[in-house]
């Protein structure tokens, strides 16, 4: 792709009306340099803020006419790089387009731009008892836009699903300036589940500009348990049993022994100092229906030698609880200022394994690893902490998070459970995917964007780039912004 | 079973070079759903087994010519289940079948259709590659979502192979409620009840009378028994009655007439259609019994924000599935193009294109 006079584009885009927002001034596009994954940056040539799909229409039918291309971004809460920019390109900034349109509440669908944050849908379906399921950690400024982007998660997946199980409807620009409608408000359409092709796409189908989000009954009734145990198979044991006993939390996080020391030391927490792992259990429902899975859960830890139970009285003893895990963060983040989050998701049953592996490269590289991991689903957060003044450090870390990742596609994982690939796992895509797979992925954005515009060499590998990889140890990964709660 | 799939991608391979169509097939028990097609016969019952199933992970691994029966056997063992209580038609249905449908039964709106619970596939294009997609984890963000696609999309864009599913434990406690509603307030009902927490879990109504199921745990069950009134039906009724829903095996499905699909935003008002009519799923499913012009009803249908499918017999020729805008018809040519360019698998079985 040849990278165009600057003028040119910004001629036609000069000539969309109503008029739009353009940024060239460089010093006002420094705040869009990168999004959450904060090691890569480029200035885009500039950056646009439309107020209407109309106007993104437009946008796209200007920049694909020209062969630019085009990043879209949300909130730029994303920590894998889908959202940073090119410099031979322009980024699409679609906070604007935050328009919470309707709250059907008969339906149980709320009608939303993709720049309404996350949160704000959950407090306007509230008044009617409902709420919006998907609770990514950084909710409160996140935009359900990048939501769908990214097919984020949260704490509470494993009952109530991911982004692409709560979404009724979603309107996509293409990159020609066509609008679809993929999904629909019935429970299915006609033809292929492309709302599924798009949820989790990472901005390289389309830019996504309305929502319908499906919204569910606020429970009842809410428990939340912590419990400590003498070693980490005790506690994964006890997952396994819950779950097979045919109980289903609402949350269900375990942490490891670097989390209770670091409650321990800043928090005072007064947990067991032998116990090597902690599980937080959320369950809800009817008042009856938690008041017989709590019984059962409260058995089930007891047999798996849990030292120690707190249940929560209240809403205030429930905020302390989940303190253990949110504080132990802070707390480690003041011995080594930076860490690096890992988003690998294995079968629950090779966790010991995995755990005893990580622990071991820890050691290795000298570094320190707190995991924390929604237990339910498989998904593990190791954070690597490091000091990126300490030359080298940040490397070290890339390197050994790398490893970890590798470690999870050999017992049968993925790389990424809800953080996407954007830039930070291309490599990675080479190891989980054979080329033919990789291929059909590439086949499959063309089917959506054949002039290739929108966000290239982002998610999906080119698989040249693979071969020029291949054999090499996997190294890669990156420093994320320290100061936003994400895992 | 390496033998299977080393002679099928074979198979495929050549048949994509000499332009030969084929007919993919499990158990037969769908084969009166969706476009005609025409092809050298592709059995997949031989390619059977469950691979892998571990309860306390809640995966199940399964090659596609497992018939429903297998798996929702071996999972009772554990008190487990599929989570979309999957239609069998007859007896035979494959997993394959299901998922290639992407038919789900009456719990569907309550915990969700089987794209909900699709985690991985393994399927050979039509250009005879065996691929790998999504995997047995339950959370996967790495790449498109693949395996989704291949839901319910007929077998036209790949062979379906392996198939990795999310499934949950068996609610202990399910009982069944019976009222005497009209059309517009047992809409009004169960819309009404779907956005309180309340354990339900199926929904049907048809000439005057609702019927609502509630699933979970026994003092979960008791509680919202209390809150809802209605009349207790006796529970090897209910399950008959249910499970025949789910099959259409009531005799307003027994029928020589076209039955149609109309699958609808759940809070649409009765659609007046002066045909026999049976509602489910909360409202969304609405199943038409007789003769109709197929365009009249789409374009009304359309109109109320869903989608028809002429779901089994009458004349297919004017369209089995709804059809799509033309930008989202070049997206769905595209798509077979690129996993399937010679359009060999299973050409006009998917006929809204």
């Amino acid at each position: 792709m040849t990278r165009l006079p600057d003028n040119a584009l910004l001629e036609d885009l000069s000539r969309i009306t109503p008029p739009l927002n353009v940024i060239v001034d460089r010093e006002r596009l420094r705040p869009f340099e990168t999004d959450a994954f904060i090691s890569h940056r480029a200035v885009p040539m500039c950056a646009i803020l439309p107020e209407s799909e109309a106007q993104v229409c437009e946008i796209l039918k200007s920049c694909s006419a020209r062969g630019v291309p085009v990043v879209t971004r949300g909130a730029g809460t994303g920590i894998s790089g889908g959202a940073i920019p090119r410099d031979d390109g322009v980024l699409v900034v679609l906070t604007r387009l935050n328009a919470v349109k309707q709250v059907d509440p008969l339906a149980r669908t709320a009608r939303v731009g993709p720049g309404v944050r996350n949160v704000v849908v959950s407090e306007v379906a509230a008044p009617h008892g409902l709420f919006y399921a998907p609770d990514p950690s950084s909710q409160l400024i996140c935009s359900i836009g990048g939501n769908v982007a990214e097919n984020s998660g949260g704490v509470h997946c494993l009952k109530y699903g991911l982004t692409t199980h709560n979404l009724m409807q979603v309107r996509v620009v293409l990159s020609e300036g066509e609008v679809i409608t993929v999904g629909s408000l019935a429970l299915d359409t006609a033809g292929y589940d492309l709302l599924a092709v798009v949820t989790g796409s990472e901005g390289m189908l389309g830019l996504i500009t309305e929502i319908v989000v499906k919204l569910q009954p606020i429970p009842e009734y809410v428990e939340t348990l912590l419990a400590a145990f003498p070693t980490v198979n005790d506690a994964a044991g006890a997952v396994g049993q819950i779950i097979g006993g045919g109980v289903i939390p609402a949350a269900l996080e375990m942490m490891d022994k670097m989390v209770i020391e670091a409650c321990e030391k800043f928090m005072s927490a007064g947990f067991p100092l032998d116990a090597e792992a902690l599980l937080l259990i959320e369950l809800d429902g009817a008042r009856e229906e938690v008041a017989e899975q709590l019984a059962q859960v409260e058995r089930v830890l007891v047999n798996c030698h849990a030292q120690e139970i707190r249940r929560a009285k209240d809403d205030a003893e429930r905020e302390k609880l989940w303190k253990a895990r949110k504080g132990a963060f802070a707390a480690l983040a003041t011995i080594r200022p930076d860490y690096y989050t890992i988003d690998g998701t294995i079968p629950r049953r090779c966790l010991p394994d995995v755990l005893a592996r990580y622990e071991i490269l820890a050691q290795e590289y000298g570094m320190l690893v707190a995991n924390v991991f929604h237990a339910g689903d498989g998904n593990l957060h190791p954070c690597i902490f490091y000091d990126a003044t300490v030359p080298g450090e940040m490397e070290r870390s890339e390197e050994l998070g790398g490893k970890m990742l590798e470690i999870c596609v050999e017992v049968g994982g993925t790389i990424t459970g809800e953080h996407g690939v954007g830039i930070e796992k291309l490599r990675q895509m080479c190891i989980q995917f054979r080329p033919n797979e990789i291929a059909a992925f590439h086949a499959i954005k063309a089917a959506f964007d054949p002039s290739g515009v929108l966000n290239p060499g982002k998610g999906i590998p080119e698989l040249k780039r693979c071969s020029e990889w291949g054999g090499m140890h996997v190294r890669n990964g990156q420093m994320p912004r320290a100061d936003i709660p994400r895992f | 079973m390496d033998t299977f799939i080393q002679d099928l991608t074979e198979q495929i391979s050549q048949a994509s070079a000499a332009g030969r169509a084929v007919a993919i097939h499990g158990g037969n028990t769908k084969s009166f759903y969706g476009g005609a097609v025409t092809g050298q016969a592709l059995d997949m019952r031989p390619y059977t087994g469950i691979i892998d199933y571990e309860p306390k992970e809640l995966v199940l691994t399964a090659r596609a010519g497992t018939t429903l029966a297998e798996i929702e056997t071996a999972m009772a063992r554990d008190n487990q289940m599929l989570p979309f209580e999957p239609p069998y038609f007859a007896e035979g249905a494959t997993i394959g079948g299901t998922v290639a449908t992407g038919l789900s039964g009456p719990r569907r709106p309550y915990t969700g259709a089987v794209r909900d619970f699709v985690l991985g596939t393994r399927i050979v294009n039509g250009k005879g590659e065996d691929l790998r997609f999504g995997g047995r984890v339950i959370k996967n963000v790495a790449g498109y979502d693949v395996s989704r696609l291949m839901t319910g999309a007929m077998g036209t864009l790949g062979v379906l192979l392996d198939l990795s599913f999310k499934v949950l434990p068996k609610p202990p406690d399910e009982i069944t409620l019976r009222y005497e509603l009209d059309e517009a307030t047992a809409i009004l009902r169960f819309n009404e009840w779907a956005g309180r927490p309340l354990p339900i879990s199926a929904t049907s109504w048809h000439e005057g009378v609702a019927m609502l199921r509630l699933s979970g745990a026994i003092a979960g069950v008791k509680a919202a028994r209390e809150k809802l009134g209605g009349d207790l039906v006796d529970g090897a009724d209910a399950e008959k009655f249910w499970r025949d829903l789910r099959d259409h095996r009531l005799a307003f499905f027994q029928t020589d007439e076209p039955v149609w699909r109309l699958s609808v935003p759940s809070t649409t008002p009765a659609l007046n259609l002066d045909l026999p009519h049976w509602m489910e799923w909360g409202g969304a499913l609405r199943w038409l019994r007789g003769a109709t012009d197929a365009k009249t009803l789409r374009a009304k249908v359309e109109a109320a924000g869903g989608h028809v499918t002429l779901f089994r017999g009458g004349e297919k020729t004017s369209g089995v599935f709804h059809p799509l805008p033309p930008v989202l018809s070049k997206i769905h040519r595209n798509l077979k193009s690129a996993f399937d360019p010679a359009n060999i698998l299973n050409p006009g079985r998917m006929d809204n294109f």
